[in-house]
C-alpha cells in the first residue's frame, strides 16, 4: 500500500474519530454542552490525536529503521567471493539496490510480470538487458547473486510495508477506541489538548536544535578527519594556499591565512563603505526626514536587502571592476593590474551591507525614548547636538550590534568574492590586487573532482569550521556588547 | 509641610518675567488653548492646575517653544519674555530653551555620567572657560539641585544609576546649569514617591530665591505648599489667575470652586 494511502486512511479514522468523540461526550452530558469539563471540539481533538500521534509516530520510526534492518539481511546474503578486489560490501549492495529498484519500475511499467521479477535467473535470461530496455539504469552486469540478493530484498521490503501498513491502522484504530472509551462528560479533553500542542511545540524546537547541532558535529569531525591527514600547525600558521589539483595530496600547501587575510581585507573595506553611509542614512531618516519621505525611503533602501548576491557580483564583475580599472588601471594611476580586486568586491559588498546596517540601526535610534531627546531640546540643544551627544550614546549599544551582524554577513558572503575579488589566494596590503576569502576557497575545493576523503576535499571542512568559530564569536562579541550596555541606558 | 503655611505668607509684588497675551494654540484641528493672558513674576513660583488635558502642559510647552519639534502644533498670539516677543523670528528657538529651562514629567537623565549629564548645557553654550570652571559649574549646580552630598563621591557613574528621586532632582540641576531666567516645570513629582516629592517640593522653595518657577501639577496640595501664584486652566481657558492663598481660600469663579474642593476633574 502506498505511504499517501495509509497516511490518508489514518487521517480519515482521525476525522471519523473527531466527530464520534464530539457526539459521545455530548451525548454523555445529555446534550447540553455546558454540562462537559471542555468544549465539545476538544474532546473530538482528543480522539483524533490520540489516532494520529502514536501512528505517525510508529511510521517514522519503521521508515527510518527497515531500510537498516533490511540492509543488514541483505548484505548478509552476499557471499564474499562475490566481492572483487577494491570494492566492498557497500558498493554491492549499492548495486544490489539500484537492481531492485529497476525491477520495481520494470514491474511498473508493465514490462515484465511480478512472476517474472520474481523468479528470474540471471545465468538464464539476461535480465540486465531486459531492465536497460525498460530504461532501468544497471552499471555492470547483473550477476546471479547480485540478483537473487536483489530478489531477496524486494520481498523483505515489501513485506516489511505491508507489515507496516496493517501496524498502523491497527494503531491508530486502537488510539480511537481507547481515546472513545475515555470520553465521558468530565474528562479534561482541555488539558490533554493542550499537552499536545505542548509536544508538537517542543518537538519543532528540538528539531531545529538538534539538525544545528548535527550541523556542527558533522563539521567537528571532518575536520577532525582533515587534521589527521594534514598538520593542523601547518592549516593555522601556513602562509601558502596551493592545493594541488591531482587529487593524491601529499604536495599541496593549505595554509589558511592568506585566505583569512583575504576575508577581512575585504570585510573591512565593505564596512568601511557601509557603516557610514548605513548610519547617516539611518540619522537622517530616523531624525530628519518627514514621514512622507520616510515612507518612500525607507522601502526602497530595505529592497537593496532584498537583491539577490549573485547579482551584485555580476555588478562588481561587469561595472564596478571596469570603471575601478579605468580610474586606477594603467591608463590611469596604474595601481590595479585587472577588474578583480579587493576593492571591487568590498565596495559591491559595502553596498549590499548599507541596508542591513541602516535598516537595524534605523529602528534602535527611533526606540530612544523621545524624553531623552526633549531633556536634550529643554536644555537649549540643536537637532545635531541632540543626535551626536545623546541619542546615538544610547543606542550605541544596538548600533554595534548592528554593525557587527553586517560584519558577520560580511564575513560569510560568497558570490561577490568568487566574481568581484579574483580567486587567487594572495597575502598583500594592496587593495587593488585580486584576492579571495575562505567562503570562495571552499566553494572551488568542493566543486572539483578531488576525492571526498582527500586533504584537499576535506580542508573545506576546516574552512567551515573556522569560520563558524569566527562569526560565533563575533555574534557573541555582539551579544555581549548588547546586554553589557543595555541595562545602563534605561 | 503644612498646607496652610504657604497660603498666610505675604505674596511681594514682583516685577514681570514672561507674559503671555491672547495666546491660541492648536494641534492640528483641535483648539487646546483659548485665549490665554497670564503674567509671570520673576523670583516666584507660578503654579498651573486643572484636571487632564486642560492644557496646562501645553501652555508650560509654549513658554520655550518645545512645541516647535511637534509638526501640527500652531501658535498666535504673543508670549513676552522680558518684553520681547519669543515667537519673534529673530528669536532662536535653541538659544531661547537656553534662557528658559525645562524639567520633564519622567525624570530623563541622559546615559551618561553623573558630571556629564550636568556639564552638558554648560558644555553646548561653551559656558565655561576651563576644566576647573566647569568643575565648579557642576558643583554649584548638583548643590542647588540638593543633591550633592549624594552624588559628590560617585559623579562618573551613569545618572541613570540612581533612584527616581535623585535623578529628577540631577535633572533639575542639569538645567540650573545653564543658567536660565525661567525654569518650567512639568509635573516634575508625579514619578516620585513622597519622600523624594518632598525633596524636590523643598529644592523648588530654594529656586524661588534665583529664579522664576512655572510649575505645572495635578496635585493642589502640591500647589498650595509650593506656589505663590496659582493659574487654574479648565477645557483650555484660563479660569483663574492670582495669589495662591486667595485661589484656594477665597476662588472668585465657580468652576475653580468645584475644582478645588473635588466636584470637577
Amino acid at each position: 500500500m502506498p505511504l499517501f494511502w495509509l497516511i490518508l486512511i489514518v487521517l480519515v479514522i482521525a476525522a471519523v474519530g473527531y466527530m464520534l468523540g464530539r457526539s459521545r461526550a455530548l451525548a454523555n452530558a445529555g446534550g447540553d454542552s455546558r454540562e462537559l469539563h471542555s468544549l465539545p471540539s476538544y474532546y473530538g481533538w482528543n480522539v483524533a490525536l490520540k489516532a494520529m500521534v502514536p501512528t505517525f509516530v510508529l511510521l517514522i520510526v519503521w521508515l527510518l529503521v527497515q531500510p537498516l534492518y533490511v540492509n543488514s539481511v541483505i548484505s548478509g546474503m552476499i557471499p564474499a567471493n562475490v566481492i572483487d578486489d577494491g570494492s566492498s560490501r557497500g558498493l554491492v549492495m549499492a548495486e544490489v539496490r539500484r537492481a531492485a529498484n529497476g525491477l520495481d519500475n520494470a514491474v511498473a511499467q508493465g514490462v515484465m510480470d511480478e512472476e517474472f521479477a520474481r523468479n528470474a535467473r540471471a545465468d538464464f535470461t539476461d535480465v540486465s538487458q531486459v531492465l536497460k530496455d525498460a530504461g532501468q539504469i544497471v552499471t555492470t552486469e547483473v550477476t546471479q547473486p547480485v540478483l537473487r540478493a536483489a530478489q531477496r530484498y524486494r520481498i523483505v521490503n515489501a513485506t516489511g510495508y505491508q507489515i507496516m501498513s496493517i501496524v498502523a491502522v491497527v494503531l491508530a484504530l486502537a488510539g480511537t477506541l481507547f481515546a472513545l472509551r475515555e470520553t465521558r462528560a468530565l474528562f479534561r479533553a482541555r488539558n490533554v489538548v493542550e499537552l499536545g500542542i505542548h509536544a508538537l511545540l517542543v518537538g519543532a524546537a528540538s528539531i531545529a536544535v538538534l539538525t544545528t547541532v548535527g550541523i556542527l558535529l558533522s563539521l567537528v569531525f571532518n575536520t577532525w578527519e582533515f587534521f589527521k591527514l594534514y598538520p593542523a600547525s601547518d592549516f593555522f600558521f601556513g602562509l601558502n594556499w596551493a592545493p594541488s589539483f591531482s587529487g593524491r595530496g601529499g604536495s599541496s600547501d593549505l595554509g589558511v591565512l592568506p585566505l583569512l587575510w583575504g576575508t577581512f581585507y575585504i570585510s573591512i573595506v565593505a564596512l568601511a563603505v557601509a557603516v557610514p553611509i548605513g548610519l547617516f542614512a539611518a540619522i537622517y531618516l530616523s531624525e530628519y526626514a518627514s514621514p512622507r519621505i520616510r515612507s518612500i525611503a525607507k522601502p526602497l533602501l530595505e529592497i537593496l536587502a532584498g537583491i539577490p548576491t549573485i547579482v551584485y557580483g555580476l555588478f562588481a564583475l561587469l561595472t564596478v571592476g571596469p570603471l575601478l580599472l579605468k580610474v586606477f588601471g594603467n591608463e590611469g594611476l596604474g595601481w590595479m593590474q585587472a577588474g578583480t580586486a579587493v576593492m571591487t568586491a568590498g565596495l559591491v559588498m559595502g553596498i549590499m551591507l548599507i541596508p542591513f546596517v541602516s535598516s537595524l540601526s534605523d529602528d534602535i535610534i527611533n526606540a530612544v525614548p523621545q524624553a531623552m531627546r526633549d531633556g536634550s531640546y529643554g536644555l537649549g540643544a540643536t537637532q545635531s547636538e541632540t543626535i551626536r551627544q545623546v541619542v546615538i550614546p544610547a543606542a550605541l549599544p544596538g548600533i554595534v550590534g548592528a554593525i557587527l551582524l553586517a560584519a558577520s554577513r560580511a564575513i560569510g558572503e560568497t558570490m561577490i568574492v568568487v566574481l568581484g575579488a579574483g580567486a587567487a589566494a594572495r597575502l598583500s596590503l594592496n587593495p587593488f590586487e585580486a584576492m579571495t576569502t575562505v567562503t570562495a576557497k571552499i566553494v572551488s575545493q568542493l566543486t572539483g573532482d578531488a576525492d571526498f576523503a582527500s586533504p584537499e576535499a576535506l580542508v573545506a571542512f576546516a574552512l567551515g569550521m573556522t569560520l563558524f568559530v569566527l562569526t560565533l564569536c563575533l555574534n557573541i562579541i555582539a551579544l555581549y556588547i548588547v546586554r553589557k550596555y543595555r541595562e545602563q541606558y534605561e | 509641610m503644612n498646607d496652610m503655611t504657604v497660603m498666610d505668607s505675604t505674596v511681594e509684588a514682583q516685577r514681570t518675567k514672561m507674559a503671555a497675551q491672547n495666546v491660541n494654540v492648536y494641534y492640528g484641528d483641535t483648539h487646546a488653548i483659548k485665549d490665554v493672558n497670564v503674567e509671570i513674576e520673576d523670583k516666584t513660583v507660578t503654579a498651573f492646575i486643572g484636571p487632564s488635558g486642560c492644557g496646562k502642559s501645553t501652555f508650560l510647552r509654549c513658554l520655550n517653544r518645545m512645541n516647535d519639534t511637534i509638526d501640527i502644533c500652531r501658535v498666535t498670539g504673543d508670549i513676552l519674555l522680558e518684553g520681547e516677543d519669543i515667537y519673534d523670528k529673530r528669536v532662536d528657538p535653541v538659544q531661547l530653551r537656553a534662557q528658559v529651562g525645562m524639567v520633564f514629567q519622567k525624570p530623563n537623565p541622559f546615559p551618561k555620567s553623573i558630571y556629564d549629564n550636568v556639564a552638558y548645557g554648560p558644555r553646548i553654550h561653551g559656558l565655561a572657560k576651563n576644566k576647573a570652571d566647569l568643575d565648579e559649574i557642576v558643583e554649584r549646580s548638583l548643590r542647588r539641585g540638593a543633591i550633592w552630598d549624594e552624588v559628590k563621591d560617585r559623579l562618573q557613574s551613569p545618572g541613570t544609576g540612581l533612584s527616581g528621586g535623585q535623578q529628577q532632582r540631577l535633572c533639575i540641576a542639569r538645567a540650573v546649569a545653564t543658567e536660565p531666567e525661567v525654569l518650567l516645570m512639568d509635573e516634575p513629582c508625579s514619578a516620585l514617591d513622597p519622600i523624594a516629592t518632598a525633596q524636590v517640593e523643598e529644592l523648588i522653595d530654594e529656586l524661588r530665591e534665583s529664579y522664576s518657577v512655572v510649575i505645572v501639577t495635578h496635585s493642589m496640595q502640591q500647589a498650595a505648599r509650593v506656589s505663590q501664584k496659582t493659574a487654574f486652566f479648565h477645557l483650555g481657558n484660563l479660569v483663574e489667575f492670582g495669589p495662591t492663598g486667595q485661589i484656594f481660600t477665597n476662588p472668585e469663579d465657580p468652576r475653580t470652586e468645584s475644582y478645588i474642593t473635588g466636584r470637577i476633574g
